[in-house]
């Protein structure tokens, strides 16, 4: 069950033909190399393999590859430019919301979103945008702070 | 790699239903939140799947020349809870959205999804059913139309025959207008998590402290989303007070076939109705124009 598809991963062109049964996760990963997905849950409970589909949060587990078919696909890898950490990157590095680095691209990813948006977040609807995304170690708390400081201008 | 036997992708509701037709076995798929979980835990098994995902047509909310809001059964819930129709007539609706999974699972799981798995759960249910929504159900050869009520049959189990599809969700006018709502999750987190109950009360209030009309949905009170009938009854034109609400809750527990299941016991769960009844009534009440009661 081979299917010819195409789309856009951080800006760049990429046809393949991928089995109808694989998950975005996969494809990204294992056949890309786009190690920064990361594969947590698998059910779509942990946010751990968020990318950005069209500027929009999905988790990338349970999306099938297939349906990426045309679409402009951003992952971690794709946030820095030239070299240059996002001003997310910065601000989650400033305020400590990282321990072990397994949830950060997903968080990244979704703040990234909430930034591109250019609205203004009260610190519950932050809370709420992330709630898709479940980190162990830091306690959710520096994560917020760097959340908010990097939508603060 | 999801383990699925087969794959086929419509693109128009006329070559979905054909596909239906031909073969009444295929699973459909649509946001894919729930079906790809399921296959995932090996809950359905050599499946083949019918993606719909792509029907441009069953997209979207749209306001009809009549009033009626026709809801696509494939808005995703983040396009439920932001569209402009859904806020400004049935933000009861857009609230219950908001309470969904995350907003990852919100950006993907579509509404008609939600209530086409036939989960007790479904955190739209309570709300439509408040709402009197009627489905419009396709098939190759027609089409009809049908309550929500008539549409769950049981844990899992809706009435959607061989080759039909859900093509629109319809709320009529005189269902919105003039009603206030407010839709209560009760969940051990406030995100992820499945609900313990929900309630979704929509009234109609007459000068300020009269109920001239009262609607009482709940999801996970019995095998599938239901109506308080007594309740209901009861409570048209009431005047507003403590004791009116605190019976209207009595009497919702009526109408809860509420079973013992790992997240809360029956009891648990009918001391929820009757609680959640009261304090989601109090909020609608304010919304539909009347006044606070303390």
């Amino acid at each position: 069950m081979l299917k010819k598809i195409s789309f856009t991963v951080n800006g760049l062109q990429v046809a393949l033909e991928v089995d109808v049964r694989e998950s975005l996760l996969e494809v990204l990963r294992e056949r890309l190399g786009y190690t920064g997905v990361k594969k947590g849950c698998e059910v779509g409970e942990c946010g751990a393999c968020t990318v950005l589909i069209d500027g929009t949060p999905v988790d990338s587990c349970i999306y099938l590859a297939v349906w990426a078919d045309g679409k402009d696909i951003v992952t971690i890898e794709g946030i820095a430019k030239n070299g240059e950490l996002s001003k997310v990157q910065k601000a989650f590095i400033e305020e400590g919301a990282i321990q072990c680095g397994f949830c950060t691209p997903g968080y990244v990813l979704t703040a990234t979103a909430m930034a591109a948006k250019g609205k203004k977040y009260t610190r519950e609807e932050i809370k709420r945008e992330l709630s898709g995304h479940l980190c162990r170690c830091t306690g959710y708390q520096n994560i917020i702070k760097a959340v908010e400081k990097a939508l603060a201008d | 790699m999801y383990n699925f036997q087969g794959y086929h992708e419509a693109t128009t509701l006329a070559e979905a239903l054909a596909l239906l037709a031909a073969n009444p076995r295929l699973t459909v798929i649509a946001g894919g939140t729930d079906v790809l979980i399921k296959l995932r835990h090996g809950v359905i098994e050599g499946a083949e799947l019918l993606s719909i995902r792509h029907i441009k047509s069953l997209e979207g909310v749209q306001k009809l020349e009549d009033g009626t809001i026709a809801i696509g059964p494939l808005t995703t819930f983040s396009r439920v809870a932001e569209d402009p129709v859904i806020k400004d007539h049935i933000p009861v609706l857009a609230e219950a959205a908001l309470t969904i999974g995350g907003p990852q699972i919100r950006n993907v799981a579509t509404i008609g999804g939600n209530l086409c798995n036939g989960a007790t759960s479904a955190d739209s249910a309570p709300t439509l059913f408040a709402l009197g929504a009627r489905l419009k159900l396709k098939n190759n050869t027609g089409e009809r139309v049908t309550p929500i009520q008539d549409f769950y049959l049981g844990p899992g189990k809706v009435a959607l025959k061989p080759g039909e599809l859900l093509t629109q969700i319809l709320i009529s006018p005189e269902d919105y207008r003039g009603y206030g709502g407010h839709y209560i999750k009760f969940s051990q987190r406030r995100a992820m998590d499945i609900a313990t109950l929900g309630v979704a009360v929509v009234c109609k209030v007459k000068e300020g402290r009269i109920l001239e009309d009262v609607r009482i949905g709940l999801g996970v009170a019995g095998p599938t989303p239901r109506r308080c009938p007594e309740a209901e009854a009861f409570a048209k034109g009431k005047a507003i007070t403590s004791e009116t609400i605190a019976t209207i809750g009595k009497l919702a527990v009526k109408a809860a076939q509420a079973r013992t299941s790992w997240r809360a016991s029956r009891e648990y769960r009918e001391h929820l109705v009757e609680e959640l009844t009261q304090r989601a009534l109090r909020e609608a009440i304010v919304k539909a124009g009347g006044e606070a009661i303390a």
